[in-house]
């Protein structure tokens, strides 16, 4: 029997009697990571690493049920081993090992391959079946190295200095934000937005080694602003408040930006396809490490995506599931938040 | 190359007029010299024989990036841009080259008549020299087709201000006959070869359309009004025992129009009329369906000048006795065109497009209903005072057209749009009832907020019936107010019937798919026109 199944409510490992990443509310959800899409509130129990907890108290709330567990180490559920290791695409991301009977099979979340120096690099891991991502499986997407990406934002942000222009980065804020954050520390002041101040105040008291930031007030100042870099969510990328600043100028920090047609339907100024998110030959080298004899393909690309493995000689299915929205996920979270202050101001 | 694939960076990324015109100004000072007679000449639209086939780049593309030919065109649907598909699923450049513009220009222009195997050589490795962004540049090269939001107006401002040049004459200037590879750019602004070429037109004097209430303009003396013609507008000139006609495309159509070259014999050197191409015939202005008849033909029968003969109407006299008439004001510049048009000696041919005499604005709006009887698209109205400017200004011209006509019809199909649109079902088919059957009458794609276009693309994702590639046959539901300028018989379409200008009026949420017109009330429409 399949050590797991793909159900109406998430990945399930019959086995082990859990749920890995469920969209509707079960016993105990495993968990990858703590994007929207991929963890939800209501569940009675949860498993994730170290460093998603804090996340899950931030954004789901305090009193939650949940353990977690470092890389590396196993514990055993029902008979089915469970351990963590690392997926490289946001702080405390990981890919769920799973093993029963001599039977291997990993989930792995979001991940990249990339080593972006604040999540821990990917480690491959050999399994008898894959769940892998395709959010960019197509081979048009191919990122440059993070290094050359960080010349050209620092690039951008002396160009805007020199026309008086105050330079917005647009980021998730986790993940992207705390990239942008480490990559970028030490060049000028950065401002950030309340959502990513406290998931940063909640990673620094969790004992990551974030660099400074500020937090932006209502006594921040826009010259202040003017003179250093802001980094905000997408949900703020094109309401009022960016538009009362001095002279912004936006750029968007995503993996979509690689291509024209979606730099300019962002009508951001500038586009660097800085992504969280595997590449295509990311994802085909990190699928070839597995050995995988199996390979579940879920949100993405993931026809294109599961043909090619099939055509290259790797047995692939294509799995439908309520992952890959993270930016509508944190966008509806971040109204609902707003709509939620305004509400408590007018009383 | 690498100075120009930055510009180009700069121009896609800003939507405002001013940083374009500042990255062009930047661009026009910094690079090299040699370079910027072809970026002039590309924006312009002068466009080199295309060198290598679609095709043949296209499966180079794929051998050389070893991707299945299934999957690259899943790329290119998903990019939109062939040029940009290319550049991306390349693997890497594996060495550094600093070969100029106008150097990979001229070369791509050398491979004309070389075998395809030297082509391909060529042209794999200059992919293997350049990085992602330029390879899309160069790319662009090869098709000729540059189209990157700059307009040649925006484009004269640019070099205007860059070479402290007055701008309708730098407009002036890059407009004729000139050849990137025989002119400097100093001399190409200061319009050096202007001078010596008996061919070189005026920019045309563009109107904007009259949004307000005519009365808004002044008193009614002020003003002269004339019909506005549904042709071609053209400007011919005759100087130095030439003749020369010119579309407004600034393309030369004179060998498309044998009925104009009397002109030759009766014309005075030193000449240029501003006007209307029009099929005219026994005295009346035809339906531009059938002046259509005779637009882009390499060679006309018999037939075709007996059915669509042509006729000019003419309203300006931009050059006369060989002077530039243009800062002269629009009285003066009507006296002497009645005079020119008054000494030819064929008399049918020529005409003057007739001033329109009215006493007050109300009188001219009804006067202007009845447009549409003497296939006309209703009044222009120019200033008595007023100069012939370069382009489009607003204040002087205004056109004042006759509502569209317009049709209530059913989406049927919708398909992902490309470049800024290609993640979205953004254009859409659209058919009229035939009995109890649908039949398409209509593409279109313009005309909806970004918002709409995300609601229509939603709908079309859950209610898609079928899926023909990147085309979707959705249920027929949503109902679209089309409006159009003009209606022809056509063989090809299914309907038997074709729209002129065709797009979206109105999204008409309160109709409901069984309220839509029919195929026979557009038959109708139709003869009226005809007769």
């Amino acid at each position: 029997m399949a050590l797991i199944q793909f159900t109406n409510k998430g990945i399930y490992c019959k086995q082990g009697n859990f749920y890995i990443d469920p969209w509707r509310p079960v016993e105990l959800a495993v968990t990858t990571h703590g994007h929207a899409d991929h963890v939800k509130w209501g569940n009675k129990a949860y498993l994730c690493h170290d460093l998603t907890k804090p996340i899950l108290n931030q954004r789901l709330g305090e009193d939650l049920h949940i353990e977690t567990l470092p890389y590396g180490k196993e514990i055993n559920i029902n008979g089915v081993k469970v351990s963590l290791f690392p997926a490289g695409h946001v702080i405390g991301s990981a890919q769920i090992r799973l093993e029963y009977k001599g039977e291997i099979c990993v989930v792995s979340g979001d991940y990249k391959t990339e080593n972006d120096g604040i999540s821990t690099d990917f480690e491959p891991v050999k399994c008898h079946t894959f769940v892998s991502e395709s959010t960019f499986g197509l081979p048009i997407y191919k990122w440059q190295p993070q290094v050359a990406i960080f010349d050209q934002i620092r690039d951008w942000v002396s160009g805007n200095h020199d026309r008086n222009k105050t330079s917005v980065l647009v980021a998730y804020s986790l993940g992207k934000a705390q990239r942008l954050i480490k990559g970028l520390a030490g060049y000028d002041d950065l401002y950030v937005h309340n959502s990513i101040a406290n998931l940063n105040d909640r990673f620094i008291q969790a004992g990551v080694d974030l660099p400074n930031t500020i937090r932006i007030t209502a006594d921040t100042t826009k010259d202040d602003l003017q003179k250093g870099i802001v980094i905000v969510p997408p949900a703020l990328a094109e309401g009022r408040w960016i538009k009362n600043l001095h002279n912004a100028a936006t750029g968007v920090c995503s993996g979509w930006m690689q291509v024209r047609a979606s730099r300019r339907w962002r009508s951001a100024d500038a586009g660097f396809a800085l992504s969280d998110h595997a590449d295509w030959p990311g994802l085909l080298s990190a699928i070839k490490a597995t050995e995988a004899e199996k390979v579940f393909v879920t949100h993405g690309y993931t026809a294109t995506f599961s043909k090619y493995l099939n055509e290259i000689g790797i047995e692939s299915e294509e799995v439908k599931t309520q992952y890959g929205n993270e930016e509508e996920e944190e966008n509806a979270e971040l109204h609902a938040d707003t709509e939620h202050k305004t509400q408590e101001g007018t009383a | 190359m690498r100075r120009f694939s930055e510009l180009i960076q700069q121009l896609e990324m800003s939507n405002k007029t001013n940083d374009k015109i500042a990255a062009l100004v930047d661009y026009f000072t910094e690079a090299d010299d040699l370079d910027k007679p072809y970026v002039i000449a590309m924006f312009t639209g002068k466009k080199p024989r295309r060198p290598v086939a679609t095709a043949l780049i296209k499966q180079w593309a794929i051998e050389l990036s070893g991707i299945p030919e299934w999957l690259f065109a899943e790329s290119y649907h998903s990019v939109g841009d062939l040029s940009e598909t290319i550049a991306l699923v390349l693997p890497p450049a594996n060495h550094k080259t600093n070969r100029k513009l106008h150097e990979w220009i001229q070369d791509l222009a050398d491979l004309q008549g070389k075998d395809d195997d030297y082509k391909k050589q060529f042209i794999e490795s200059a992919w293997n020299s350049l990085e992602t962004q330029e390879r899309f540049i160069f790319n662009k090269l090869i098709s000729g087709n540059f189209r990157i939001g700059v307009s040649n107006k925006m484009l004269v401002n640019a070099l205007a201000k860059q070479s402290d040049t007055e701008s309708s004459k730098v407009m002036h200037s890059i407009m004729g006959k000139w050849q990137p590879w025989e002119i400097s750019y100093a001399d190409l602004l200061a319009g050096a070869h202007v001078n010596t070429d008996n061919s070189w037109p005026y920019p045309f004097c563009l109107a904007y359309a009259l949004e307000a209430e005519p009365a808004s303009l002044g008193p009614v003396t002020d003003w002269q009004a004339e019909w506005k013609w549904d042709g071609i507008r053209g400007q011919i000139v005759k100087r130095n025992g030439e003749l020369f006609i010119w579309s407004r495309g600034e393309e030369l159509v004179t060998d498309q129009f044998p009925e104009l070259h009397f002109l030759l014999d009766e014309l005075p050197d030193g000449t240029v009329l501003d006007g209307e191409i029009l099929s005219v015939k026994d005295g009346q202005v035809q339906a531009f369906s059938i002046l259509q008849q005779r637009l882009n033909r390499k060679t006309i029968n018999k037939s075709q000048l007996n059915d669509a003969p042509i006729g000019f109407y003419t309203y300006d006299l931009l050059e006369y006795e060989g002077r530039d008439l243009r800062t002269d004001d629009l009285n003066l510049r009507r006296q002497l065109l009645e005079k020119t048009i008054g000494r030819l000696k064929t008399t049918n041919i020529v005409i003057l497009s007739p001033v329109v005499s009215f006493d007050t604005w109300d009188e001219l709006a009804e006067i202007r209903q009845g447009a549409r009887d003497i296939n006309s698209e209703g009044i222009m109205l120019k200033k008595l005072d007023s100069f012939y400017h370069s382009g489009r200004k607003r204040g002087d011209w205004w056109k004042w057209k006759i509502n569209p006509y317009t049709v209530d019809t059913v989406m049927i199909y919708a398909q992902k749009g490309s470049g800024r649109r290609a993640n979205f079902f953004t254009d859409y088919t659209f058919a009229v009832r035939d009995g109890d059957k649908l039949i398409t009458i209509a593409k279109a794609y313009s005309g909806l907020t970004d918002k709409e276009i995300k609601e229509v693309n939603a709908f079309v994702v859950k209610n898609a019936i079928e899926k023909f590639g990147p085309v979707r046959t959705v249920k027929p539901e949503l109902v679209f107010e089309i409006a159009f300028e003009g209606i022809a018989e056509s063989k090809r379409h299914k309907a038997g019937l074709a729209l002129r200008f065709p797009r979206i009026a109105r999204w008409r949420k309160d109709k409901k798919a069984d309220e839509i017109n029919t195929l026979d009330d557009l038959r109708q429409l139709l003869q009226s026109t005809l007769s």
